[in-house]
C-alpha cells in the first residue's frame, strides 16, 4: 500500500486514541490499561501469518513465527479475560431511590 | 477464495469494534461490554486472517494458539488482584517481544528500505517493552529490589547503546537480511536499552512505566504493522500508543513531574529536604474506636500499603460498620496510589466498594475541613503536606490528598519511617494526627472488633 495512505491512517487513529482516552475517569484506569493491552495483542494477525506462511527453506522464520503466535496468543486471551474479570468487580450500589436499576 | 480486498474489508469492522469498545470502556456502566466488544473485534480480525489464502501450514498455528490459550486463560483465572499491576507488565512485554518477532519474520520476504526501517522501529519499540516489562514485572513481584538502582556511568552506557543502535540500524537499512549481524546487535541492545531504562525507577513510579510500556506494546504492534503492510495493525497499534501516552501523562501530572524526570532521575535515590523533628501522638485502637464512634463523616485515603497488607476487605468492613451506624463514608484516591494506574480502584472493588463511593483527589479536598476522620492506610507521599508547603522538598508541587484538613487524621503505619521517596513526612507530628502503629490489616480488624463488642 501507499506510504502516505498508510502515513494518514496513522495519523488518524492516533488522534482517535488521544480522543477517545482523554475523558476516563481515574477509576477505570487499569481495565482501561489492560483492556488496550488486549487491543495490541493485534500483532497476533501478523504473527498468524508469520508462523502458517509454510517457508520449509526458511525453517527459523516458522520458528520466530510460532513464538509470536504463543507470545501475542497469552496477551490476547488472558488480556481480555483478566480485564472482564476486573469489570466484574466494578459495581455500583442499589440505591432505594433507583427501581430500575 | 478470499481476496485482500475482502480481507482489508473485514479489518475495518473490527477496527470500529475496537473503537467502539474504547469508547464504551470509558463509562463504568458500559465497560463490560465494551471490553466484549473490543475482543469481539479480535476475534473476527483473527478469523479472517486464517481463512487468508497465505496460510498453509495449520499444524504450527493450532498448537501455538492452543499453548498461548491455555496459559492466558489460566494466567487470568488464577492471578491475585493484588499481583494485577505485574500481570499486565507481563501481558505488555508478551505483546512487545511478539511484534518484535513478526517484525524481524517479515524480513524473510523481500525487504525493501521502507520495509526495513519500520521493522528496526518495532524490533526496537518491542524489545524495550519485551525487557523493561520482564524487569518492571521483577520490581513489581519483588523478585528485584524496587529501590531505584543506580550506578556509576548510568547514563553514559545509555547514550553510549544509543549511538551504537543508531549506527548499527544505518548500517542494517542499506543492506536488510534476515540473518544479519547488525538485526543481531540491534536486538541484542533493544533488550539491554529495556533493561536498563526501567532498573533505574522506584516502586513509587510504576505507574508511569506501566502505562508507557502499554502505549510500547501498542506502537511495537504499528510499526510492525507497517513492517507487513497490514493495516488493522497500524490502526489498533496506533490507538493502543496515543491511549497509553494520555495515560502516561495523567500520572505524570499526578506527581507535577515530566515524563524525562521519571525515567532518567531514579527519584527516591536523592534525600534534601528539610527534616521534621516533633513528636508523633500514638493512638491505640480503643481510643481510636471512641473518635470513630463519634465522627459523622469519615475518608479513606488508601495507598500502596493496602495492598501490601491484603487489608482492601476488612477496610470494606469497618466501612460498613460506620455506614450502617449512619456516618459518612467515602473512600479517597489519589491517581497515583498503588503501583499501576487505577490500582486501589480494582483493589476496593475486589472487596465489594461500590464506586460511587470513591472519589477523585479533587472532589475530595473541597470537602476535606467537612470531614471528622481521615483514615490514611499504607499511603505516605500521596498525602505528604511537604509537597504543598516545602519547595526543598523533592516532591514539592506533587497534588496532594489534604488530609491534614480534616478534623483528625488516623495514620495507619509500621512505623514512622520515610515513604518512598525517602521524604519525612511532617503530617505525622501534627497536633490533629493519631498514629495507629502495627500491620494495617491487623490494626483495621481490631477496630472492627471494638465496633462489634
Amino acid at each position: 500500500m501507499e506510504i502516505v495512505f498508510l502515513a494518514l491512517i496513522l495519523v488518524l487513529a492516533i488522534f482517535l486514541g488521544f480522543e477517545l482516552i482523554s475523558k476516563v475517569p481515574a477509576t477505570l484506569h487499569t481495565p482501561l490499561m489492560s483492556g488496550a493491552n488486549a487491543i495490541s495483542g493485534i500483532t497476533l494477525v501478523g504473527a498468524l501469518l508469520a508462523a502458517g506462511s509454510g517457508s520449509e527453506t526458511q525453517e527459523l522464520a516458522t520458528w520466530l513465527g510460532a513464538g509470536a503466535v504463543v507470545f501475542a496468543t497469552i496477551n490476547v486471551v488472558g488480556g481480555y479475560l483478566v480485564t472482564d474479570r476486573m469489570l466484574g468487580l466494578f459495581k455500583q450500589r442499589s440505591k432505594p431511590t433507583e427501581n430500575d436499576g | 477464495m478470499l481476496s485482500q480486498f475482502h480481507i482489508n474489508a473485514v479489518y475495518v469492522i473490527a477496527a470500529i469494534l475496537f473503537i467502539l469498545g474504547l469508547k464504551l470502556l470509558s463509562k463504568p456502566k458500559t465497560a463490560r461490554t465494551g471490553n466484549l466488544l473490543s475482543a469481539l473485534g479480535m476475534l473476527v480480525a483473527i478469523a479472517i486472517t486464517l481463512l487468508s489464502k497465505e496460510i498453509v501450514d495449520w499444524t504450527t498455528i493450532i498448537v501455538c494458539l492452543a499453548i498461548g490459550s491455555v496459559i492466558g486463560v489460566l494466567a487470568s483465572r488464577l492471578v491475585a488482584l493484588t499481583a494485577m499491576p505485574q500481570m499486565v507488565a507481563v501481558f505488555n512485554g508478551l505483546g512487545g517481544g511478539a511484534s518484535m518477532l513478526v517484525a524481524w519474520v517479515a524480513l524473510f520476504g523481500s525487504a525493501d528500505r521502507f520495509v526495513a526501517v519500520a521493522v528496526i522501529l518495532s524490533i526496537v519499540i518491542g524489545g524495550v517493552t519485551f525487557a523493561g516489562s520482564g524487569i518492571a514485572w521483577g520490581k513489581l513481584s519483588a523478585v528485584l529490589a524496587s529501590k531505584p538502582l543506580l550506578f556509576l556511568g548510568q547514563r553514559f552506557i545509555n547514550a553510549a547503546l544509543f549511538v551504537v543502535l543508531i549506527v548499527c540500524a544505518v548500517l542494517f537499512v542499506l543492506e536488510p537480511a534476515p540473518t544479519s549481524y547488525y538485526l543481531y546487535a540491534i536486538i541484542g541492545i533493544a533488550l539491554m536499552l529495556g533493561i536498563l531504562t526501567v532498573l533505574p525507577i522506584g516502586g513509587a513510579d510504576m505507574p508511569v512505566v506501566i502505562s508507557l510500556l502499554n502505549s510500547y506494546s501498542g506502537l511495537a504492534a504499528c510499526a510492525a504493522g507497517l513492517a507487513i503492510d497490514n493495516v488493522i495493525l497500524i490502526v489498533s497499534g496506533a490507538l493502543v500508543g496515543a491511549a497509553g501516552i494520555i495515560l502516561t501523562n495523567i500520572m505524570c501530572k499526578a506527581m507535577n513531574r515530566s515524563l524525562a524526570n521519571v525515567l532518567f532521575s531514579g527519584f527516591g535515590a536523592q534525600k534534601s529536604a528539610t527534616k521534621v523533628e516533633g513528636q508523633a501522638n500514638p493512638i491505640t485502637p480503643e481510643d481510636a474506636y471512641l473518635i470513630l464512634e463519634a465522627a459523622n463523616s469519615v475518608a479513606f485515603v488508601p495507598g500502596y500499603g493496602m495492598a501490601v497488607a491484603q487489608a482492601q476487605h476488612v477496610v470494606h468492613e469497618l466501612g460498613t460498620l460506620l455506614e450502617t451506624r449512619g456516618t459518612d463514608v467515602t473512600y479517597a484516591i489519589h491517581p497515583v496510589a498503588g503501583r499501576m494506574p487505577g490500582h486501589m480502584n480494582v483493589l476496593l472493588a475486589e472487596a465489594n466498594v461500590s464506586y460511587d463511593q470513591l472519589l477523585e483527589m479533587e472532589d475530595i479536598n473541597p470537602k476535606m475541613n467537612a470531614i471528622d476522620v481521615a483514615v490514611v492506610i499504607g499511603a505516605n507521599d500521596v498525602v505528604n503536606p511537604a509537597a504543598r508547603e516545602d519547595d526543598a522538598s523533592p516532591i514539592y508541587g506533587m497534588p496532594i490528598i489534604n488530609v491534614d484538613a480534616a478534623k483528625t487524621v488516623f495514620v495507619l503505619k509500621r512505623s514512622l519511617a520515610s515513604g518512598f521517596s525517602g521524604v519525612d513526612n511532617p503530617l505525622f507530628f501534627n497536633s490533629n494526627t493519631r498514629m495507629l502503629f502495627g500491620d494495617a490489616k491487623q490494626s483495621i480488624s481490631a477496630l472492627i472488633t471494638e465496633f462489634k463488642d
